[in-house]
Order: C-alpha cells, then sequence, then structure tokens
C-alpha cells in the first residue's frame, strides 16, 4: 500500500511543489500555516487540481497531467478529515455515517451502520444533529463516516485545530486507537510538532509550498537540515553560520563555536535549541560570556534572553530555557558563562 | 362576487413561482461558478428587473411577443399561438418581474454555504446531483425558502407588466390587481374594498407563513436546541 505524490500548482504568488511518498504508515506533513498543506490534500482528494505531477495511489493513477488523468473525487477512494469535520448539519448522525457506506442492501447498511456505531462508541447519539455534539463526537462521526466509506488513504487535515487543547489529549489517543487497523497510508497535516512526534514515525517537512523531503523523527529533532525543519522541531536560535574547518563562526554573535567535526561548506544557518544552552563556571574551555536580557516564566521552565558579549547591533538574543529551580539556584545574575556541546550544534544548509 | 380573479391571480403566481424557483437555483447556482467578468454582466441583468418600473418590463415584452414583433410573429406563424392578451401571458411578465427575488436570495444563501461540506460529499462517494439535492439545498433552505414565499407574494401583487400583456378582460384575463384598478376606475368602491382585503389578508397569511417555517426549520436543524439529552 502506498501513495506517491509528485505535484506543482501555481496560485497566485503561491506556488505549491510537493513530492513525497507514504506506505501503509503515518506520514506527517508538518509546515507552518499558509505552506500549502491542506493545498496538498485538496489535490490529493481531487478538490483542487494540480498544473503538473502525478498522484499513485496503491498503483492505481488518481492524476497524471501528462497522460491526461484526473479522476473525480468520488472515485479516488480517500478518505478526508476535515478541519471542521465538514458533517452534513441537517442529517442526524445515523443519516450522516449512512452517507459513507456506498453499497449494500438497506439490511447490510443497517448492520454496518450498528457495527460502526458501536465501534465509535455513539450508540445513543444517533438521532442527534452535528450541532447537538461535543468537538470530539463530532469528530469520531465523521471519522466513522470516512472509515465506512472504505478508503485507500486517509487524510487528516489539522484533526486537532477545532478542539480545546485539553480535550486534545484524550482524544488523540482515541484517534489512534481507530486507526489502528486501517491498513493503509495516513497523512497527518499539523502545525504542532509535539502531536507529530507522538503519532507519526516520519515527517514531510513543508516551507512556502515548497516540500523539504521526507525525514524519520530522529533525523528531523536530531539532525534537521534546513531552517525550515529546524524550526518546526522547535530549534528556536537559529543565525547565519561561516563554516570554518571544525567550526562555524557566527557573525551576528561574534563566536565561533567548536562543531568537533569537519563542517560540510554548504552549512549557511547553524541552531541551537534553548534547551541546549548551559550555564558553565568561567574559565571552561570553549565558553562565551552574555549578558542577560531578559527572563520570562514559562508554565514550568524559566526562559533567559542572553545578549552574547560580541554579538553585533541587532542581532537576535540567545534564548536559553531551563528548569525554575535550577534558575532560582543562580540568584539573578547580570551575566553568565555559557557553552554549547558540540554535538548539539545543528549545522542548517 | 365573482371569485374568478382570485382563481386566476393564484394559478398565475404558483406557476410563476414554480418556474422562477428553478430558474433562479439554477442562475444563482452556475452563474456564482463563472469568471468574473461574465458573471458581472450577467449579474446586473438578471438583476434590472427589481428595479425598472413593471410598466417597462410590460413594454420590452410586448416589444418582444406581440402578434406583430420578431418572437410573437414567429409563434403566430409557426404555431398559431398568440402569447397576449390570454391569463397565461401574465405569466411572463410575472416570471421577469419576479425573477431578481429568487436569483439574489439563492445566490445569498448559496454564497453562504460552506463549501467543504460539497467536498466532504464527493470524497465519500456521493453524486454531485446528490450533493446538491440532498445536502446544499437543505443547507440553503431557509435563504431559498425565503426567496420562494418572497417570489410568489410579489407575484400576486404584480400589477403594471401583467396589465400591459395580459389586459384586463374579466372571466379571462382578470387578476385581484387589475381587477381593484377596474373596480376603482368604475368608482365600485365596496366591491374594490372587498377586493383589498382579499389580497391584505392572502399576503399577510404568506408573510406569517414564512416566519413560522423559519421557527420550524430553526428546531428542525438543531441549531440552539438545548437540553435534548
Amino acid at each position: 500500500m502506498s501513495l506517491l505524490v509528485e505535484i506543482e500548482k501555481q496560485l497566485g504568488n503561491f506556488h505549491l511543489n510537493v513530492r513525497f511518498q507514504a506506505e501503509t504508515e503515518t506520514l506527517a506533513l508538518l509546515g507552518a500555516s499558509g505552506c500549502g498543506k491542506s493545498m496538498t490534500l485538496k489535490c490529493i482528494a481531487g478538490i483542487m487540481t494540480p498544473d503538473r505531477g502525478r498522484i499513485v495511489l496503491n498503483g492505481r493513477v488518481l492524476f497524471d497531467s501528462e497522460a491526461g488523468i484526473d479522476l473525480p473525487p468520488q472515485q479516488r477512494r480517500v478518505g478526508y478529515l476535515f478541519q471542521n469535520y465538514a458533517l452534513f448539519p441537517t442529517m442526524t448522525v445515523e443519516k450522516n455515517i449512512l452517507c459513507g457506506i456506498r453499497s449494500g442492501s438497506k439490511a447490510e447498511k443497517n448492520a454496518a451502520l450498528t457495527a460502526t456505531l458501536h465501534r465509535f462508541r455513539l450508540e445513543g447519539l444517533e438521532k442527534r444533529y452535528p450541532a447537538q455534539l461535543s468537538g470530539g463526537q463530532q469528530q469520531r462521526v465523521a471519522l466513522a463516516r470516512i472509515l465506512c466509506s472504505q478508503p485507500e488513504v486517509i487524510l487528516l487535515d489539522e484533526p486537532f485545530s477545532a478542539l480545546d487543547s485539553y480535550l486534545k489529549w484524550d482524544l488523540e489517543l482515541k484517534l489512534s486507537d481507530f486507526l489502528e487497523n486501517f491498513s493503509g497510508p495516513i497523512l497527518w497535516v499539523s502545525h504542532d510538532r509535539g502531536e507529530v512526534f507522538r503519532n507519526c514515525k516520519r515527517v514531510c517537512i513543508l516551507d512556502q509550498g515548497a516540500s523539504q523531503g521526507t525525514f524519520t523523527l530522529r533525523q528531523l529533532f536530531h539532525e534537521p537540515e534546513t531552517e525550515a525543519a529546524a524550526r518546526l522541531s522547535g530549534c528556536k536560535n537559529i543565525v547565519e553560520a561561516v563554516p570554518a574547518g571544525s567550526a562555524v563562526t557566527l557573525p551576528a554573535w561574534g563566536l565561533t563555536l567548536n562543531c568537533g567535526k569537519p563542517v560540510p561548506a554548504d552549512v549557511r544557518q547553524a541552531g541551537i535549541r534553548a534547551r541546549h544552552v548551559m550555564t558553565v563556571p568561567e574559565g571552561t574551555p570553549d565558553a562565551f560570556y552574555c549578558t542577560v536580557e531578559r527572563v520570562i516564566q514559562d508554565v514550568f521552565t524559566t526562559i533567559v534572553l542572553l545578549r552574547p558579549k560580541g554579538a553585533a547591533s541587532g542581532a537576535p538574543l540567545l534564548r536559553m530555557e531551563l528548569e525554575r529551580d535550577d534558575w532560582r539556584r543562580l540568584n539573578r545574575p547580570e551575566g553568565l558563562w555559557i557553552a554549547v556541546q558540540p554535538r548539539d550544534i545543528l549545522l542548517l544548509k | 362576487m365573482d371569485l374568478f380573479p382570485l382563481w386566476n391571480s393564484l394559478r398565475v403566481a404558483a406557476i410563476s413561482t414554480v418556474i422562477v424557483f428553478f430558474a433562479g437555483i439554477f442562475a444563482a447556482y452556475y452563474i456564482a461558478r463563472l469568471p468574473r467578468l461574465v458573471k458581472g454582466v450577467l449579474d446586473v441583468v438578471l438583476t434590472l428587473p427589481l428595479v425598472l418600473p413593471p410598466t417597462v418590463i410590460g413594454y420590452l415584452l410586448l416589444r418582444l411577443l406581440g402578434p406583430k414583433r420578431i418572437l410573437g410573429a414567429w409563434l403566430l406563424r409557426h404555431f398559431d399561438v398568440k402569447v397576449v392578451m390570454t391569463w397565461w401571458s401574465a405569466i411572463f411578465a410575472t416570471a421577469v418581474v419576479i425573477f431578481p427575488l429568487m436569483y439574489r436570495t439563492a445566490r445569498g444563501a448559496f454564497e453562504s454555504f460552506d463549501e467543504t461540506l460539497a467536498y466532504s460529499g464527493q470524497t465519500l462517494g456521493l453524486p454531485n446531483s446528490w450533493i446538491f439535492w440532498r445536502v446544499r439545498m437543505p443547507c440553503c433552505r431557509q435563504g431559498i425558502l425565503a426567496g420562494t414565499v418572497l417570489a410568489f407574494a410579489r407575484a400576486l401583487g404584480e400589477y403594471g407588466a401583467t396589465s400591459m400583456i395580459a389586459g384586463y378582460t374579466p372571466g379571462k384575463t382578470a387578476t385581484i390587481s387589475t381587477t381593484v384598478y377596474q373596480l376603482w376606475q368604475t368608482s365600485n368602491d365596496a366591491l374594490a374594498m372587498k377586493w383589498v382585503m382579499v389580497n391584505l389578508s392572502i399576503s399577510a397569511v404568506v408573510l406569517l407563513t414564512v416566519n413560522m417555517l423559519e421557527r420550524r426549520d430553526f428546531l428542525v436543524s438543531g441549531g440552539k436546541r438545548r437540553g435534548t439529552a
């Protein structure tokens, strides 16, 4: 089971150029909002037509601009969970689910309906209208309706964006339970790296309409290759870098950091995660002095914004994140000696 | 009191409303999908009857359908039908006058429809015509219903274009509105007042029906219904 997507589309100033292949797995499409994630899903579902390219699902060509193939959405067998779930508001839960059951006699359809209501724990809600359901219940109905239509691929468009955050956690667990039996590719569109980390094994990064390759989670979080990937993986400090042997020079901060290994010549930027910025005693090799500019108390941690001693004016501040207790122990310093482990410096192209 | 004008008004209004119901919905649905320039031009043309005096519409229709005019002459020659001064001539006049009401309300309703509902129907494998009649129309029914009833009410009250194209022949083409005018002209005040009351009550009933339908609609769709566990 696999889905191959290689599409291009121009829409005004926006250029979409996406390539990836998904096997029987949950593949995340991770990108900032407005980067073309939903547009990609719409092209796969057949709601939008790409200008060029191919979409192949399990050997079936859904779209091929050269061969002139463009199957209507009805024939694609693509299950699409819309952000707002798109339940038909004038139909009850029962009728909504029946819309997904494509074939069979009336008795067979009713049997399938009963089984589905049970499986998705919707018993008792059959006669309700979507507006009378909670967000989580609506999502279950939408998912039930999609799975009844026997899709070969499932597209999840920001499945939790319409929900309160305190509900998300529970629903995330439920969603993965419901999807467990599905044997086919699942595309999970998200801008939330935590959601992706918990639910997916591989990630395709999208930046301003362009896909930047598919990575395993390990690769994304430990060795992201591009600025977009580093930002999406949660890296807060990204500055311009110049390779210098086995070190990088960071002109904005007037620093040269040891990377412990030869730095490839095409490195253009360096990233440092806020958690990897360490306070060290004065005189530690490779340490540099920073003044404390601002301290922000987050929910469980303290975020400290630092200005390296040699920083150019207008340079971004270095962001450090540490446990609240660790910060308290430092006793409101005016400045700190800072070091970054060579392996914690992300080299970005 | 001869009730023919009532019967005639009702049938003209009903038939033209049915025609305009489908024509207006069809136009609203397809014109929204046309390129901007074409859409703009068609929009103006189709909305014009709303702002033109009915006499101007009657005049234009006579220019087109009169026995010596292009279409009228052609119909007379080939089918031996005279399309003016019959009871059903009023249908042309009424349909043109009420068309914009249906068209504009249907368009407004369609524009507020959440297109992702249609998309989700398509990805579920539902045919486009099914989605149109079972998803789009029910979602837009409030607007479409309001447009239909408004069009019907306006059709009942049509006078100007109707009187020009169907004239006033008692027992043949007389409608409530033309009868009231005729009775007033002939100083038959008592009877005129009776017809005025008839017209007033029909219109009031129609508008009351809209209000009731809207309230019921509200409950069925479950929009704001509370406490039903």
